[in-house]
């Protein structure tokens, strides 16, 4: 592996961690408007308003960058950081192809893209006791329950597919991938699905940034660049989410001429899954905090043991 | 770590280039422990706890030891941090210094834990003192390798591991209840405790305690 290839790659995941967040907040700004039959602005560059999102990010960038009196300054401003960076690391290990098509093939992938997407949520953290405002507290105090109650199914999960392929390698994971596993592991494709959701803290699991509740949780006291650099966390977590599922769970680059067109079907399957992500945010009401409680510990993690059980049960029935 | 480096290589007046970055990486591993424990503000010394414990991933991954690695991370930074910083939160840990912080219990917890490094560094040389990790061959530490070890040489004490920590959640869980028939709001908000299973209980039982206490069992009533 030599410097220029090396070059490449990062090169390549840079691009992808720069475009593809945007790309998913410019389809939900315009999926979330024709779903609630509004039009939202559609003059800017023409073509169904494309050009908004350009403005909106000139708009972040003029934004004073107020740091609050009381608040522990240096844990502030370096909270958003926290919060985006290990989105861009989790990426480089994300298969889109057969073969070498992956920034850094990784032996422990499955291990090392939760442990990593785990140290995201210390942003948010840092951010809500950082900022000297209750509300930012209880949204930071919110963040940790649901991670800590949601980590759990998401890793059993996502250690069911590694169980099937026999291996914690992403690439592995998609060599030894077959067309049945769909059905076979489709329950624990669910439970991570939601678990992930739970951990972007998207709709319906938002409470730690409901808005009518505790104004926007940790991110209350960010202005301009850093709350920018809040919300594309956000939309580089839903990219993650979507990508991780499609490869565990949905096959990643297999299908129909995956020899030549393998990253068009992995991003195609992140797409829609990324659309399933936004659309859930329209047709779903935010879950109480107890709600959210209740459904990680008596639903999802049960219901994630189970498919280990099955999962056992037919690999070795099938050896 | 001076020790371990050293003694792991045959000739260590020149050493390699990961030997290096392993004793660096060693000192800063071990300023960011002290800086824990010296710290006067709360949630910082957590913080720093994360700088430690990533530090000692790091090690991991230069002895070749990556699943481990991803563990230690996994396990320590996203989820015993994140518990800590719950706890900090819980009790609206103050920004700045809290000088109410420090025990009088310093100078014992000092001697304590000079002791037990010292006796672990002794012990760890003193056992390995002639075993040698070849980094430059096929990884030591490979998912493969360290699951075969764990499962055929080390089981036992695997198994026993997991007792233990099984009795660990039991006690956490005895403490967490209090019982006082007198308090009437304990039985409805710490009945969600036995059907959380067991990693649970002790977790969440704490966010409807601190945060919700009386909504949640409102809606246990009606439900």
């Amino acid at each position: 592996m030599d410097v220029a290839d090396v070059l490449w790659r990062l090169a390549a995941v840079l691009l992808a961690f720069l475009l593809l967040p945007l790309i998913v907040g410019q389809a939900e700004h315009k999926a979330m408007a024709h779903m609630q039959g509004r039009v939202g602005p559609m003059y800017a560059g023409g073509f169904h308003g494309w050009a908004q999102l350009v403005a909106d990010g000139v708009k972040f960038a003029q934004k004073e960058d107020i740091v609050p009196e009381g608040a522990d300054r240096r844990i502030f401003q370096l909270a958003p950081a926290v919060a985006l960076l290990p989105y861009l690391v989790v990426l480089i290990v994300i298969p889109v192809g057969d073969g070498d098509a992956v920034g850094q093939a990784v032996d422990a992938g499955v291990f090392f893209v939760l442990a990593v997407m785990g140290v995201g949520v210390l942003g948010s953290l840092m951010g809500g006791w950082a900022s000297a405002n209750k509300f930012s507290l209880l949204g930071g105090l919110r963040t940790a329950a649901q991670l800590l109650a949601y980590e759990l199914p998401m890793l059993l999960a996502a250690a069911s597919v590694a169980m099937a392929a026999g291996t914690l390698s992403l690439p592995g994971i998609l060599e030894s991938w077959q067309w049945w596993w769909l059905l076979w592991q489709i329950t624990g494709g669910l439970v991570f699905f939601t678990a992930g959701l739970a951990e972007l803290q998207r709709p319906p699991f938002d409470a730690p940034v409901a808005d009518s509740e505790i104004i926007f949780g940790a991110f209350t006291e960010y202005t301009g660049l850093r709350f920018a650099l809040f919300l594309l966390a956000e939309y580089a977590g839903i990219v993650v989410l979507s990508a991780l599922t499609a490869v565990l769970f949905l096959g990643g680059w297999h299908g129909p001429a995956a020899a030549d067109l393998g990253w068009v079907w992995t991003l195609l399957k992140t797409a829609v899954l990324a659309f399933v992500v936004i659309w859930l945010r329209v047709s779903y009401p935010r879950l109480r905090e107890d709600q959210i409680q209740r459904l990680a510990w008596t639903v999802l993690v049960p219901l994630a043991l189970f498919q280990i059980a099955l999962t056992g049960v037919v690999k070795v029935v099938i050896q | 770590m001076n020790l371990a480096a050293a003694g792991a290589h045959p000739g260590f007046l020149s050493p390699t280039g990961v030997e290096i970055v392993f004793v660096l990486v060693g000192l800063a591993t071990f300023g960011a422990a002290l800086v824990t424990v010296t710290t006067k503000q709360l949630v910082h010394a957590a913080l720093w706890l994360v700088a430690a414990l990533g530090g000692v991933a790091v090690e991991y991954l230069l002895l070749t030891a990556e699943f481990i690695a991803w563990v230690q991370v996994l396990i320590y930074v996203g989820s015993v941090v994140v518990l800590l910083l719950f706890g900090l939160m819980l009790t609206k840990a103050p920004i700045g210094p809290s000088p109410d912080a420090d025990s009088g219990n310093r100078p014992v917890a000092l001697a304590v834990a000079v002791i037990s490094a010292g006796t672990l560094v002794t012990l760890v040389v003193d056992a390995f003192r002639t075993t040698w990790i070849g980094l430059g061959t096929s990884a030591k530490g490979s998912t493969r390798v360290t699951g075969e070890a764990l499962f055929r040489g080390w089981v036992l004490p695997f198994e026993a591991l997991s007792v233990l920590l099984l009795a660990a959640l039991v006690g956490a869980i005895v403490l967490s209840r209090r019982a006082d028939p007198a308090n009437s709001s304990a039985p409805a908000a710490g009945s969600p405790t036995p059907t959380d299973g067991g990693t649970g209980g002790a977790m969440d039982g704490g966010t409807d305690d601190a945060e919700d206490a009386d909504p949640a069992a409102d809606g246990e009533g009606r439900s």
